[in-house]
């Protein structure tokens, strides 16, 4: 198996059009999740018996295989890039509701006393004192579900929405190696890339957590 | 959607659908001999590095970033360029199989064994217990559970990923999914991904009860 260097320079268009592709799908996939999950995993924190009902349901979505998901969806939403985000973003699910419930946890009843005590609305109470000190374990999940969605944009090459994951299909169908060690090594980078910038993003987002005297 | 699920009832249940070299029973045997075998030998290779991380800890740096790219490495892609590199072999499926679970599984059992409280491995010492008494008689115990998350989840993951031996041309229940595709039969995907996601939690329940049998005894707050 030889690597032909001669063939990037000459597809660096077409890998920037792909990596675009598969990271627009991942992100909205991300995005959507966290749309869902939040709702949901504030209303399992509060009232518990939804609790196991809601982890166990997500763990479920977990079992089957991705790529049989996407194609359970062919039929309502068709070869579409929607298929491949609602897919993912099915799986995205089960790492960030698990994550928010747990960040959730962690924030000590006395904070929310204190806010309580001081005449904040329970609403008020979720937005500025719970969810913020819970953030740094949903940003532990959003970095896991950001770089699993990664990952599994490729499976959507089944249905043609796959990004990066085209090139493995090429690669197999030409039987040329090349392709397929450019999409896996771009996958690669873009989920390492990724993963720096939402560090980045949490870190100036809870200075809290690093400022001396805080 | 109702006749959907008749004509999957029916596909699930008729008899011939689950005799023979294509019939269930027999995809069902070949899904769990190759998940069980690479998750068996994930397991063999991932503990005793994470446990060797966790004992000493060296090497942390290494555990918690190899999570984070054994989550990134798109399983479609290893496949194929194992096949590619060495043809029609089982060698693809085992290998990025064992890529997949390889990582949750250390991690896992780096995080148990750093979790346990540094007193305590203290006062084993100070007991007189030993290097290697230490690692045995108190930080695996106590690290047990997190060590039987890992494989759980490495297991669960690795069933539903199995599928993916179908598309370099073995079997499976991803037969059913892969061809299906193939066909646009729809009832013949949901059938094969229907018995996976099963497996999948019949296995995870399976390891469940061998948790709480090796856990029986402990306070609840040690599980």
């Amino acid at each position: 198996m030889t690597i032909e260097w001669g063939w990037f320079p000459d597809h660096i268009d077409e890998m920037t059009r792909l990596t675009a592709d598969h990271l627009s799908t991942a992100l909205s996939a991300v995005f959507f999740g966290l749309l869902i999950a939040l709702p949901l995993a504030v209303i399992a924190h509060r009232f518990r018996p939804l609790r196991g009902f809601v982890l166990g349901l997500s763990n479920i979505l977990y079992t089957i295989p991705s790529i049989a998901l996407f194609v359970l969806l062919l039929p309502v939403t068709g070869l579409t890039r929607t298929t491949a985000v609602v897919g993912i973003t099915a799986y995205t699910l089960v790492v960030l509701v698990r994550n928010t419930v747990e960040g959730l946890d962690t924030v000590p009843a006395k904070a929310r006393e204190a806010s309580t005590a001081m005449g904040a609305k329970p609403l008020r109470t979720l937005f500025t004192v719970e969810l913020p000190l819970a953030l740094p374990v949903i940003m532990a999940g959003v970095r896991v579900a950001t770089v699993m969605s990664i990952s599994l944009v490729s499976v959507a090459s089944a249905i043609g929405q796959g990004g990066l994951g085209q090139l493995f299909i090429d690669g197999f169908q030409r039987d040329f190696p090349t392709l397929v060690i450019a999409g896996v090594a771009l996958t690669l980078l873009l989920a390492l890339v990724a993963d720096a910038v939402l560090v980045t993003v949490q870190w100036l987002a809870t200075p809290w957590t690093h400022k001396r005297g805080a | 959607m109702l006749e959907l699920l008749k004509n999957l009832a029916s596909w699930l249940t008729s008899g011939p659908q689950w005799s023979g070299n294509a019939g269930i029973a027999h995809r069902l045997v070949e899904h769990l001999e190759y998940s069980l075998l690479a998750t068996l030998v994930a397991a063999a290779i991932a503990l005793p590095i994470g446990m060797l991380i966790g004992h000493t800890g060296r090497g942390a740096f290494v555990a918690v970033n190899l999570a984070s790219f054994g989550r990134a490495l798109p399983t479609v892609g290893l496949v194929t360029l194992v096949f590619l590199a060495g043809g029609l072999s089982k060698w693809p499926v085992y290998i990025s199989l064992v890529a997949l679970a390889v990582p949750v599984i250390i991690t896992n059992t780096y995080a148990g064994m750093a979790a346990v409280d540094p007193d305590i491995k203290d006062a084993a010492k100070g007991v007189g217990l030993r290097g290697h008494q230490v690692l045995w008689q108190v930080e695996l115990p106590l690290a047990l559970p997190l060590i039987m998350t890992g494989i759980r989840l490495a297991t669960v993951q690795v069933i539903a990923t199995a599928t993916i031996a179908a598309y370099v041309s073995f079997g499976g229940l991803g037969r059913y999914v892969y061809d299906g595709l193939a066909q646009r039969d729809l009832v013949q995907v949901l059938g094969g991904a229907a018995l996976v996601a099963v497996l999948a939690v019949a296995a995870d329940l399976a390891l469940g009860g061998v948790q709480r049998l090796l856990l029986r005894g402990r306070p609840a707050s040690a599980r």
